[in-house]
């Protein structure tokens, strides 16, 4: 099935994500990743969604969720007007002889050593999707110890604000 | 109790709906600063505690009816509320009668239905209710008592997390624990109850909200920045379905219980008499066309009426206002009406191309909508003439009379249900209210009963939930008091909920329950007649004819206070309905011992075509003239 990103900004009040997130289950739709976090607006978050559906049943998710009556407004993002990234820290074992091959091959991804132990680096990277998988497949070898991804962050191309258009709507 | 006159409640539900579009056309501003039910007086800051402004905000909203019980955590607001002198509490002996209550409450009159539980099992008791409303698109207030906000999340006595068990079965639910949010969301709640499509809403109000002070004042701001409905429908679209409509040459008005709740009854009469298409009631909208009329086709779905089943099946258009394409009306999606075009009207956008692809989707109120659709068609008309109907109208007559819903005789000696049910019907007449439990009875009811008015026939229809029949009856009939209003039930559902015939005789709200006696499940017994060998697992009862007769319906009517009656014979179920009709300072209970071996026809088996619906046990309909 085809991944999707939606951008939905909802009201910041107890139980909003639960809301979401159940909708998806009860729908019986698949949440490939999920993020959340607050606006320039107070009182609003914004949550991105990669879903993955189909075309029709992506219509129906996004018009379940705009029953929700903490729901705001959703986008849809498209890859080709959008920017999408993803945040990635990765523990990798690397003591004196492998550290500088570590951080070499951190360099190449502008990726970022973010701590250090005798046997161990925290490699800390940002990109869309592919980049983080390379990054994984070169570290791959020196032994990943864990691994915290965040959900897809993505906005759209452009000046246009999202949040600004949902908010123009409302006082209109 | 309610004493408004039978017309007015659906009249101002109207006003309010024409309110606030009227609102909405000048400015989407003023509408959401007034989406406060009630006459909207105006009170001063005036401090009291959070129970009091509960009762306070209730009076404000109008609400006149509440059925509850209550408990530990509701306790402060029972309190205020025996001093009301505006609001009638009727107290239920269980909570899942409060909560149908309510649901027939707000199905005859199209006011908000209240009811009122504590926290725990009084709110888990609610949610059968509550998930009943949110099918059926019933307009419903619950709250509910929660436990101190300090032990929220400490497994604290009759705690429960009812705002999470009902998330998904509510139109929206909220916790307030802070006594100055109590008037803002319980005018909120009312707003998304009512407006849009309707759906039932909860409000869990912690204990220490309740017996905290505050500082009341009316109306409050209602902020609901996500909730917007749109009720006007988009000219282009309508400009399509015109030009489809006029293009038709076998149209078919499918028709559900969303006119019904827009109150748009007779902007769809005046339109299906406008385009002269047929019409079929989905067992949502039974009335909202009425039965009696030359154009009504009947009802379509697994237990509907050969002519209305062949009108979808055979359509080329079908115009859906307020339906929802349900598996019951559809049978196997991919074979329902596979020529047909299909125009899909509703107030909820996401019931649009969900389980039907729609060539032409409308959003809004349909009160709205379908005179603009006639305005839209009368301009097409101008310069495309509809197309000649009469090939269509002479196929629908023919089936519609060589089909008729009917019965057989029984084997038994014993009364067809069927024949019960029929003549309470004609007996009442359609200024009664009907109110059916779910199962055989509940199927016989749609069918033998004839709907002239809308909000004259109750059922819970999406969640099928036995047991609705006694309580929901019983909240109609608080609402409307001068009508005649029958529980139409099946010994099955009867035991689930008759505890609420205590509350019935207690507070003087005598409806009349007819038992359609046939001693078993008899919906699942059909079931196992037909597709597992005529093997009964667990479908006898042993309330009928010729069994134990355990419990003994006339006796339990007795030890209520109801008048119970029983009737074994034909010949007697007319006087015996008679009797009952003219008793009206008491409910009355009339065990109808009836065949167990009735049927329900025609039937549409699971899993298969409506081509292949069956009028009786292997028997089609002959299909020959057609195409």
């Amino acid at each position: 099935m085809a991944k999707h990103t939606l951008s939905v900004l909802v009201e910041d009040v107890p139980g909003v994500l639960t809301r979401v997130a159940s909708l998806f289950a009860r729908r019986a739709f698949n949440i490939h990743s999920l993020a959340v976090g607050p606006t320039e607006i107070d009182g609003i978050s914004r949550m991105t969604v990669v879903v993955d559906a189909e075309g029709d049943s992506l219509e129906q998710v996004t018009k379940q969720l705009n029953k929700l009556i903490n729901v705001i407004k959703i986008v849809e993002l498209l890859p080709e007007n959008s920017v999408q990234r993803d945040h990635i820290m990765v523990k990798v074992r690397a003591d004196a002889t492998t550290r500088l091959q570590v951080t070499q091959a951190a360099e190449l991804f502008r990726a970022s050593v973010i701590d250090v132990s005798i046997d161990s680096l925290v490699v800390e990277a940002t990109g869309n999707a592919a980049k983080i998988e390379a990054l994984l497949a070169v570290l791959e070898p020196f032994g990943i110890r864990e691994i915290v991804q965040s959900g897809t962050l993505a906005v759209g191309r452009g000046a246009k604000s999202m949040s600004d258009r949902a908010l123009k709507a409302l006082s209109a | 109790m309610s004493n408004s006159t039978p017309a007015n409640p659906a009249s101002v539900a109207k006003s309010i709906n024409r309110s606030k579009d009227a609102a909405a056309a000048v400015s989407s501003v003023v509408e959401a600063s007034n989406p406060v039910q009630g006459p909207n007086n105006i009170v001063a800051p005036t401090q009291m505690t959070g129970s009091q402004a509960i009762v306070r905000s209730l009076e404000e909203l109008g609400v006149k009816d509440v059925f509850g019980l209550p408990g530990g955590a509701i306790l402060p607001t029972y309190d205020p509320l025996m001093d009301s002198t505006k609001i009638n509490h009727v107290l239920v002996r269980h909570e899942q009668g409060a909560g149908h209550a309510a649901q027939g409450f707000a199905m005859v009159s199209g006011e908000v239905g209240v009811c009122i539980a504590t926290s725990g099992p009084g709110a888990t008791n609610l949610v059968t209710a509550l998930a009943d409303a949110n099918m059926d698109s019933v307009p419903m207030v619950a709250i509910t008592g929660q436990v101190n906000s300090a032990f929220i999340g400490s497994d604290a006595f009759q705690e429960a997390d009812i705002v999470g068990i009902t998330m998904p079965i509510t139109k929206h639910a909220f916790l307030v624990t802070n006594a100055e949010d109590i008037p803002k969301t319980l005018a909120s709640a009312f707003y998304l109850a009512q407006t849009g499509r309707p759906g039932p809403v909860l409000v869990d109000i912690t204990k220490d909200a309740q017996t905290s002070d505050m500082t009341f004042s009316w109306p409050p701001k209602v902020d609901l920045p996500g909730y917007r409905v749109v009720t006007r429908g988009h000219n282009k679209q309508l400009r399509e379905a015109a030009k489809l409509i006029a293009g038709a040459t076998r149209p078919v008005l499918y028709v559900g219980g969303g006119v019904i709740k827009a109150n748009a009854h007779e902007e769809l009469k005046e339109f299906a008499e406008y385009i002269n298409a047929p019409v079929v009631t989905t067992l949502t909208a039974r009335g909202a066309f009425p039965d009696s009329h030359e154009q009504h086709v009947g009802m379509p779905g697994m237990h509907g009426a050969v002519s209305a089943v062949t009108a979808l099946q055979q359509s080329d258009l079908l115009i859906t206002l307020g339906a929802r394409f349900d598996d019951r009306v559809t049978g196997v999606l991919s074979s329902f009406a596979p020529n047909a075009k299909v125009i899909h009207a509703d107030i909820d956008p996401a019931e649009i191309s969900k389980n039907r692809v729609a060539d032409v989707p409308i959003v809004g109120s349909l009160e709205e909508i379908i005179p603009q659709l006639q305005e839209a068609c009368a301009t097409r008309f101008e310069n495309e003439p509809q197309q000649d109907l009469s090939s269509w109208w002479g196929l629908l007559k023919r089936l519609r009379e060589t089909y008729p819903i009917g019965y057989t005789e029984t084997q038994d000696g014993l009364s067809a249900p069927q024949h019960v049910i029929q003549r309470i019907g004609e007996l009442t007449g359609p200024e009664g209210v009907y109110v059916a439990g779910v199962g055989q009875h509940q199927m016989w009811a749609a069918q033998f009963v004839k709907y002239e008015r809308p909000r004259s026939w109750l059922n819970s229809a999406g969640l099928g939930t036995m047991g609705y029949s006694v309580p929901a009856a019983m909240g109609a009939k608080v609402a409307q008091p001068d009508r005649v209003v029958w529980a139409i039930d099946g010994d099955g559902c009867f035991q689930m909920t008759n505890q609420e015939l205590a509350t019935c005789v207690i507070n003087n709200i005598p409806i009349k329950v007819a038992v359609i006696n046939n001693s078993s499940l008899g919906m699942v017994r059909q079931w196992q007649t037909l597709f597992y060998d005529s093997r009964y697992s667990n479908t006898d009862l042993n309330t009928g004819h010729g069994t134990a007769r355990v419990p003994d319906f006339v006796k339990l009517a007795d030890a209520y206070g109801c008048v119970g009656l029983r009737c074994e014979r034909d010949e007697d179920i007319d006087a015996t309905i008679q009797k009952a009709l003219e008793i009206n300072d008491r409910p009355v209970v009339i065990d109808f011992v009836v065949s167990a071996d009735s049927m329900v026809w025609p039937m549409v088996p699971s899993g298969v075509s409506n081509d292949q619906i069956q009028i009786a046990r292997g028997m089609t309909p002959e299909w020959e003239e057609e195409d």
